[in-house]
């Protein structure tokens, strides 16, 4: 009887999640990688034959440049989240319960504006004319304004900002797993805290920083608004050329092939997490 | 054994917010002797474990361990070490890491550590298992990897956390012996905690009645058993069965006491006395005889409920003022007729000299059973 309903229900959910994940997920990944083979065509944005042109254009100097100039963005913000986000999520933990839910809610509450309208406001802090600049010369400590906007420091202070919640968040989780008796066995075992942390705290939390690292490395390579509106001309990130591609260059191919090495980054960040976490294995005891 | 004190507490007081949980406790405990926290749930045992691991700091008093005084020490600093209820083996680290892990915080040299570990997990008999994940491993096993964990530093005291109490009924029989047997060896002073009485009676040297944070009573397992110091003893440690008595004369060596209706004489009680002072009479159920109806004494009853129990026949049987009597009899071969039948009368009695006298305490009449619900 139970499993008589049972059964169309799971068979409805599987084809909606499998669904999704092939029209949504598969296809216009597959769309992706075959555009990244083809070559530009100014009417009809993609023509034959297939060639590997556009990924040998990525080796140009230009942009390979702009990668690793975005890479090392992208790292810098990443060690920023990470250093601000995994002394935060394990406060976070030690927080009564009852307020636990509060805090993480005031964390995510910033998302319901846009990312957009958020990095906007950043800009009118940062500008010449801005919140921080008029506020430090009114108390006298700066006589001309501080070039803060436009800047590589501008868009990582962005990068941080919109991205900081993605780390805490997984880091929050591993944290909240950790078992007081582990560290307890550790210090009774005659390791004082700067062992016990490096031996016992960053193995257990290892998957949460691979994770926040995921969620925040990659997307901060793509976030093309905030280097547009913060950083100028020559702050570039692999989203700006791969928008620039699409939408004024029109070189669909090219745009495809940088598209793909991002995903190919993300693929061995997942690889490198997977593996961490297949080494602590499954929790023992309860 | 040795008598020498290892341990000695003073007045080791403990609150959290308004509760004490440790009420000025006093306990001394000797070197290598296998003493047994017992109490329900809430009485404090786990508390003071905290407190001699280091894990919680004392509100008053002082820990000395063999003369140094180690109440403030943290607890990598305090030498000795603990199991811990459920295990809290390192899950990211090999059996083998999670031996060698205290050796590797005391930075021995690689050649000692591998054989010391290698020692531990031969005398748990675990020497093929020092390559696995403890996730790889069976409750028992990881049991055992968390005793050589925590002895591989030769502690001079070993705390022992329920550590049994997530073990089925027979493997928790195996370990128990196990652990004897370790103690013996190792000659470690274990410090255990468990509310499970059959294991602190069967385990222990010494078992420490604990409850509210105060020390009922410390004595040696039979001392507990057969000569509890109050009711709450009684009744947490084994079964009971208690009499109403009345004091009717005080002798020099001897008392009469009047047990609803029947005169019986009994040695003095081990609490000061006087006639006409009501006191109880406790009889474990194996000091309980059922009787043939008619037997020329004991109470008049029925059984209303038998259990066999294998070794021994228990028979719960009401008398007819309404209170249940519970015994406990071994089987007696040369008799055939050795059962009952529910609704059977029979005559209770006991066996003379084996009854124990508890004075009435204030609490009695609010609550007749005295124990916690959770206990």
């Amino acid at each position: 009887m139970l499993r008589g309903l049972q059964q169309p229900f799971r068979l409805g959910v599987l084809t909606l999640v499998w669904g999704w994940l092939l029209v949504l997920v598969l296809v216009p990944n597959l769309l992706v990688i075959g555009a990244s083979f083809m070559t530009r065509d100014p009417g009809s944005f993609l023509s034959l034959p297939l060639t590997l042109e556009n990924y040998q254009r990525l080796l140009d100097p230009l942009y390979v440049e702009v990668f690793f100039h975005s890479l090392y963005m992208a790292s810098v913000t990443t060690v920023l989240c990470l250093l601000i986000g995994y002394p935060f999520a394990w406060a976070l933990t030690k927080v009564d319960k009852r307020y636990q839910l509060l805090l993480i809610f005031l964390l995510i509450v910033p998302f319901w504006t846009n990312s957009l309208v958020r990095t906007y406001a950043l800009k009118l802090m940062l500008a010449s004319n801005g919140l921080i600049n008029s506020g430090l010369m009114s108390l006298g400590l700066i006589d001309q304004p501080l070039q803060m906007l436009y800047t590589e420091g501008a868009v990582i202070v962005g990068l941080v900002y919109l991205l900081l919640p993605f780390m805490i968040l997984p880091l929050y989780s591993v944290f909240d797993d950790l078992r007081t008796d582990l560290l307890m066995a550790s210090h009774d075992l005659g390791a004082g805290r700067l062992p016990t942390f490096v031996h016992v705290v960053v193995p257990l939390t290892l998957p949460g920083v691979l994770a926040g690292v995921m969620l925040v490395l990659l997307p901060a390579m793509g976030l093309f608004f905030v280097a547009d509106i913060l950083g100028g001309s020559r702050n570039l990130l692999v989203g700006n050329v791969i928008r620039n591609q699409f939408l004024d260059a029109r070189n669909w191919p090219f745009g495809a092939a940088a598209s793909i090495l991002l995903t190919l980054a993300m693929a061995l960040l997942l690889f490198a997490h997977r593996l961490s976490q297949r080494r602590i294995g499954e929790e023992g005891g309860s | 054994m040795t008598q020498k004190t290892l341990l000695s507490l003073r007045n080791l007081t403990k609150r959290f917010g308004d509760r004490t949980v440790l009420d000025g406790l006093d306990l001394d405990i000797r070197d290598g002797e296998f003493i047994t926290l017992l109490g329900p749930s809430g009485c404090g045992k786990t508390t003071l474990l905290r407190l001699l691991a280091g894990f919680e700091q004392a509100d008053a008093g002082t820990i000395e361990l063999s003369g140094t005084e180690i109440t403030l020490l943290s607890p990598e600093q305090r030498p000795l070490n603990t199991v811990f209820q459920n295990y809290a083996l390192f899950p990211h680290m090999t059996v083998f890491d999670n031996v060698a892990y205290g050796l590797k915080m005391e930075k021995r040299p690689k050649q000692e550590i591998r054989q010391r570990v290698d020692d531990a997990l031969a005398m748990v008999q675990l020497e093929n298992f020092a390559g696995r994940k403890p996730h790889q491993l069976s409750g028992g096993q990881q049991q055992r990897v968390a005793i050589a964990r925590a002895v591989i530093k030769r502690p001079r005291l070993l705390l022992l956390d329920e550590p049994l109490s997530a073990l089925d009924y027979k493997l928790r029989r195996t370990m128990q012996v196990q652990l004897k047997r370790l103690q013996r060896e190792l000659g470690i002073t274990f410090v255990f905690v468990t509310h499970d009485q059959e294991e602190a009676l069967s385990m222990s040297d010494r078992v420490v009645v604990l409850r509210d944070g105060r020390v009922q009573q410390l004595g040696t397992p039979r001392e507990i058993y057969e000569r509890p110091a109050n009711l709450f003893t009684a009744r947490f440690v084994g079964e009971t069965n208690l009499f109403p008595g009345v004091l009717e004369k005080v002798g020099v060596e001897e008392i009469t006491v009047d047990v609803q209706g029947y005169r019986r004489t009994m040695g003095l009680p081990s609490f000061t006395c006087e006639v006409g002072q009501q006191i109880h009479v406790m009889l474990r159920p194996e000091d309980i005889r059922v009787l043939a109806p008619d037997a020329d004494h004991g109470f008049v009853g029925k059984v209303i409920e038998r259990n066999y129990k294998g070794s021994t026949l228990d028979s719960l049987i009401q008398l007819e003022n309404g209170a249940e009597i519970l015994a406990s009899e071994f089987f007696d071969e040369d008799d055939p007729a050795f059962d009952y039948r529910l609704g059977e009368p029979v005559r209770v009695g006991w066996v003379e000299g084996w009854e124990w006298l508890l004075p009435l305490e204030p609490a009695d009449g609010l609550a007749p059973d005295g124990l916690p619900a959770d206990a």
